[in-house]
């Protein structure tokens, strides 16, 4: 760690990386959804309490925030609330499995200063892509971008999350999105929401890690939002702060408005407070009881003896607790196999209880995707 | 590629970038080309959100009252800014 890392690791005034989930609505099961979305929860915060926030984070000088689900643009107010953070000077990156760009919303976002665009998407043909995103996904999601091409939005993101079936395809995914003069980003795959039963089937094996870690390394021009920085211990380390940012530098308000550690948490053991308790966000980041334990020194544990915790950190506080490790136990995907050791330890000893979905919302539906009419893993339902 | 950073020259921070001051100095952010760099000292903060005030860097260096061992260190870190246009040179008028 830098002298910077470490200190970043003490906390910040205000968080440099804020995702803020609008709704638990989602017309994709994506089999990795990290937030189990599907239905919108009830409870969703209304178009001025939305408001209110981006209040706060302008004050705040959260420069920009990160959009997400669900998906985003099935709120009726969606334009109206990004038309406000814009005004107030919030920047908006969202995220969107592009359903909802037609050529008319293509243009109104073209308009708009200080907006970017992450569209999803999971493979470079429809077969790997409609595996994990649904039936359709595929040819949706290319017509959106080609869309925003012709609306002359410019250089949006297509976003990748990185699993055994489409790692293969990078290159693939490099050149559709110069093809599209857009910026490629890579996302590590954890255990989070519909992944804690997707993961262990669909996670990159040890050997593809390694080769995208060369990959991203002789490819610098790849947006990865620092999610690689467990593969850091392989030596030089990846471009970005390769810190746990968790409560310490980024944090999650999800869309009723609950504060969690960082966006692959999505648990009750993770959740800070609420943006509705007196104080609202600026209080749960400041001096919210789980942010300031966050922010004490974390203990190496089991990673103590090993040369490349400086590099690593111990890796994902997230793929720990979905696989049912420790916290202080070695990343699941640990380069030199240290946590797929631990993780049989945990097999054999009869103890992998890995932690279910506090708030599932996912749709108890058929998945359309023709692979043996997988079914959504139902087991993760839990209310 | 960026001529290297002139100290003898008058500079002062982008219009379009905002600092946020945080323990360990500041954060600042660039609202044209949104980047955001991290000012890794409460000294450079100083230093860098006098530099419209002084006719030259080093002229805001020794206003600052910075030891000139560790200009060198200072120059390096407003070369920096000035490259990923954090930092505009004034028109020499």
């Amino acid at each position: 760690m830098t002298a910077l890392t470490d200190q970043l690791a003490l906390g910040l005034n205000s968080p440099i990386c804020l995702t803020w989930e609008w709704t638990y609505a989602c017309d994709l099961q994506c089999v990795h959804c990290l937030s189990s979305s599907g239905r919108r929860d009830p409870m969703e915060l209304t178009t001025d309490e939305m408001k209110s926030i981006v209040d706060q984070l302008a004050e705040m000088q959260v420069f920009y925030v990160n959009i997400g689900g669900g998906e985003p643009m099935l709120r009726p107010d969606f334009f109206e609330v990004v038309e406000y953070c814009v005004e107030r000077g919030v920047g908006v990156k969202f995220s969107t499995n592009g359903g909802r760009i037609n050529s008319e919303n293509a243009r109104r976002l073209a308009a708009m200063d200080y907006v970017d665009i992450q569209i999803s998407l999971d493979g470079v043909d429809p077969e790997t892509n409609d595996a994990i995103r649904g039936d359709g996904s595929y040819s949706r999601v290319r017509t959106a971008m080609d869309h925003l091409r012709a609306a002359g939005f410019g250089p949006f993101k297509l976003s990748v999350v990185m699993t055994r079936e489409n790692i293969s395809q990078v290159d693939a995914y490099h050149a559709l999105a110069a093809e599209y003069g857009a910026e490629l980003r890579l996302t590590r795959f954890r255990p989070s929401g519909r992944g804690i039963d997707t993961w262990h089937d669909l996670h990159p094996t040890s050997a593809q890690q390694i080769e995208l870690y060369n990959w991203l390394l002789a490819h610098p021009d790849v947006l990865t939002g620092d999610s690689f920085f467990h593969l850091s211990a392989l030596g030089e380390p990846l471009p970005g702060l390769n810190l746990c940012g968790a409560g310490r530098v980024v944090c999650l308000i999800d869309p009723v408005g609950d504060v969690y550690a960082c966006p692959f948490v999505l648990h009750d053991h993770f959740k800070a407070g609420s943006v509705r308790d007196d104080g609202g966000f600026a209080r749960v980041w400041r001096s919210s009881d789980l942010f300031t334990e966050l922010r004490e020194p974390s203990n190496p544990g089991a990673c103590g003896s090993c040369g490349s915790y400086d590099a690593c950190g111990g890796g994902c506080m997230a793929a720990k607790f979905f696989t049912g490790l420790p916290l202080d136990a070695p990343d699941p995907e640990c380069v030199f196999g240290h946590g797929e050791t631990a993780l049989a330890e945990l097999e054999a000893s009869g103890g992998a209880v890995r932690p279910s979905v506090s708030h599932d919302h996912s749709k108890p539906i058929t998945h359309p995707n023709g692979v043996g009419k997988r079914r959504i893993p139902l087991s993760i339902v839990d209310r | 590629m960026n001529a290297p950073f002139d100290a003898d020259r008058h500079w002062r921070l982008h219009e379009r970038v905002a600092l946020r001051p945080e323990p360990f100095g500041a954060l600042a952010y660039h609202y044209d080309n949104r980047r955001l760099t991290f000012l890794r000292s409460p000294d450079l903060v100083a230093l860098v959100e006098s530099l419209s005030d002084q006719p030259s860097a080093r002229a805001a260096f020794d206003a600052a009252g910075l030891a000139p061992g560790r200009w060198p260190a200072f120059e390096k870190a407003l070369g920096s800014l000035a490259a990923g246009d954090f930092l505009v040179m004034e028109d020499a008028a």
